[in-house]
């Protein structure tokens, strides 16, 4: 708690210029520029007409700045259409995900049921297995379930992830018996205990396991790019990397995709980062 | 405890009391079968059964319309172990992870160091370090792949090059580890910034007094306190890195790379499942990276338990 609050109240009591900070600050600087020229370079391609994108030799800054590209994506392809359906996917997975995993984690972590023991050894289990590795036999399990080429196909393969569990289930075991225990003496039942006290209590992981939800299944490419072959029903990564990819690849447009792509998480990002990095923190994921 | 003389008053509530007490906190943790059921089902559809059922169909001939599958027992595995293939592409996924996991962690120590230290500008640093992460893998990968074209690609261009990066086989993979430490380093970046945050201040005040300077501090609190969170970044990235797909693929235009050299295990797969239609075999070989990839988080637990008993 103190470290907390001197940590908040420093900034008014401006710390001095030591060399080391300026040091350190210098290499933070070009570090930084570093990391954020490919966005940068991005950003001025999409900005270039696309002869000039790919005009030798290469210049940073467009030397006639367009909005053509932009203009173009939006007008003859589908993007709006991937657009929506990555919305409409990464919500449905995130709320699931959310719902389904805090309870898993608060029955893991709190109840007693037969087969507990094995059941979580399978749980365990489940970290290792992702599309990457079974792909081909999950695909013909959604294939026979009838669900390739839809939403439901999409969306509920990756509503299943037993990290999210797993997470939530150590930090619930954290949390101090007492406070639920007063409660059922109380006469309070479970599910109002679960979702009146326990739910509240662990606002900042929820977060965080939600957080990092939505940017996988936003980001999500193999999964989707398995079980749609539709274009309109392409989620935004896979869009970019198979239609725009597959007649002669125009840069600018390409780019403007990319960031169209990448810019709502950045934004989100911008907004959220004290709580993503309080989130990580307080899941015990840094502390396993 | 109460005492024998309001026990003789009221004895029949007070016990009551007592009673309902113990039975409803007892109660409260009991019959949890409900709080899985929803998360067990989805798991057992989407997870355990692909699982059984990759197992099944490495024993047939199954092609991708799932009927006439045949039973041919060992086969599939007994051509799996000696198709050179699959221990080149595995080979092309071990050298990536090689390359990629003792970069990304020195890498992500290295950003979360800076962004922890430098005492202004906080958000600034979080901000740029994180934000590729938030790209889709794709679009990084495309990203990348504009950066390295041999005549319009900046990076040629800025140090003054000429090297084929996407083209010859001796860079492709290089290439390919380069935009995946750039794209995935923020995630460990993260991991490492919040266990930094974590130290209590006292130990290096207390470091101070006793006249350490500052690489004495970090060699001998800061390392020792991260040795946790560094165990956990390397085990995860291991995980993720065997199992490289999309940035590999979408660089080299979904095509094996030059001379083949950035096809990966789990293309391979695929191509096999769904280019080749051999479903069985490509089962067959998921199984078999399966029993790899379960084998390195095996050893992980057994490395943990070892490290707990070595401490007490």
């Amino acid at each position: 708690m103190t470290a907390t609050q001197i940590r908040v109240s420093s900034p008014k009591a401006r710390k001095p210029w030591t060399p080391s900070q300026i040091l350190l600050t210098l290499l933070g600087t070009a570090v930084s520029v570093v990391f954020m020229s490919p966005l940068a370079w991005a950003l001025f391609t999409s900005l270039k007409s696309e002869t000039e994108a790919v005009a030798v030799p290469t210049h940073w800054l467009p030397e006639k700045w367009t909005g053509q590209a932009w203009k173009a994506i939006f007008e003859t392809g589908n993007i709006t259409n991937w657009f929506v359906n990555s919305l409409v996917v990464s919500v449905c997975v995130t709320s699931v995900v959310l719902l389904v995993s805090a309870l898993a984690g608060y029955g893991f972590a709190r109840t007693e049921f037969r087969g507990k023991g094995v059941l979580l050894g399978l749980v365990m289990a489940g970290l290792m297995v992702s599309p990457a590795v079974l792909g081909v036999p999950l695909f013909t399990t959604v294939q026979q379930m009838g669900m390739v080429d839809t939403y439901w196909g999409m969306i509920l393969p990756q509503c299943a992830p037993a990290a999210m569990v797993y997470i939530l289930y150590k930090f619930f075991q954290g949390i101090p018996r007492e406070l639920e225990e007063a409660a059922f003496i109380d006469g309070a039942g479970r599910w109002r205990v679960f979702f009146t006290i326990v739910l509240p209590l662990s606002r900042p992981s929820l977060a965080a396991v939600g957080i990092f939800t939505f940017i996988a299944s936003w980001n999500n490419f193999l999964w989707p790019y398995m079980v749609t072959n539709n274009p309109d029903l392409m989620t935004m990564p896979n869009g970019i990397a198979t239609v725009m990819n597959s007649y002669g690849i125009q840069w600018a447009q390409l780019m403007a995709g990319g960031l169209m792509a990448g810019l709502p998480l950045i934004i989100v990002f911008v907004f959220f980062q004290r709580q993503i990095v309080a989130g990580v923190a307080h899941t015990g994921l840094a502390g396993q | 405890m109460t005492t024998s003389a309001q026990t003789v008053i009221r004895p029949a509530r007070a016990k009551t009391a007592a009673d309902t007490a113990t039975v409803r906190r007892k109660q409260g943790f009991q019959h949890g079968g409900w709080f899985v059921a929803p998360f067990l089902t989805l798991f057992a559809l989407f997870v355990i059964w692909p699982l059984l059922r990759g197992v099944y169909l490495s024993f047939t001939d199954a092609n991708i319309s799932g009927d006439s599958a045949n039973f041919v027992g060992l086969d599939n595995y007994r051509e799996a172990l000696d198709d050179p293939l699959v221990w080149d592409t595995l080979g092309h996924s071990a050298y990536f992870t090689l390359l990629v996991v003792p970069c990304i962690t020195v890498l992500a120590f290295f950003l979360a160091m800076l962004a922890h230290h430098i005492e202004r500008g906080k958000w600034l640093w979080r901000l740029c370090f994180f934000a590729p992460f938030l790209l889709p893998s794709t679009v990084a990968a495309n990203l990348w792949q504009w950066l390295f074209n041999p005549g319009t690609g900046m990076i040629n261009h800025v140090f003054g090059i000429d090297t084929p990066w996407l083209t010859d086989k001796s860079y492709a993979m290089l290439a390919v580890v380069i935009c995946t430490l750039w794209w995935t380093v923020g995630f460990s970046f993260l991991l490492y910034l919040a266990a930094l945050q974590g130290i209590p201040d006292h130990l290096y005040e207390a470091a101070k007094l006793d006249g350490a300077n500052a690489w004495h501090r970090m060699v001998h609190i800061t390392l020792p306190m991260l040795r946790n969170i560094t165990g956990l970044v390397i085990a995860l990235q291991i995980l993720a890195s065997l199992q490289v797909f999309d940035q590999a693929v979408v660089m080299m235009d979904f095509l094996p790379g030059p001379e083949e050299s950035t096809r990966t295990i789990v293309q391979y797969t695929l191509e096999q499942g769904f280019t080749s239609y051999r479903v069985g075999y490509a089962s067959a070989i998921s199984i078999i990276f399966f029993v790899i990839i379960a084998s390195f988080a095996v050893a992980r637990m057994w490395l943990l338990r070892k490290g707990e008993e070595g401490v007490r």
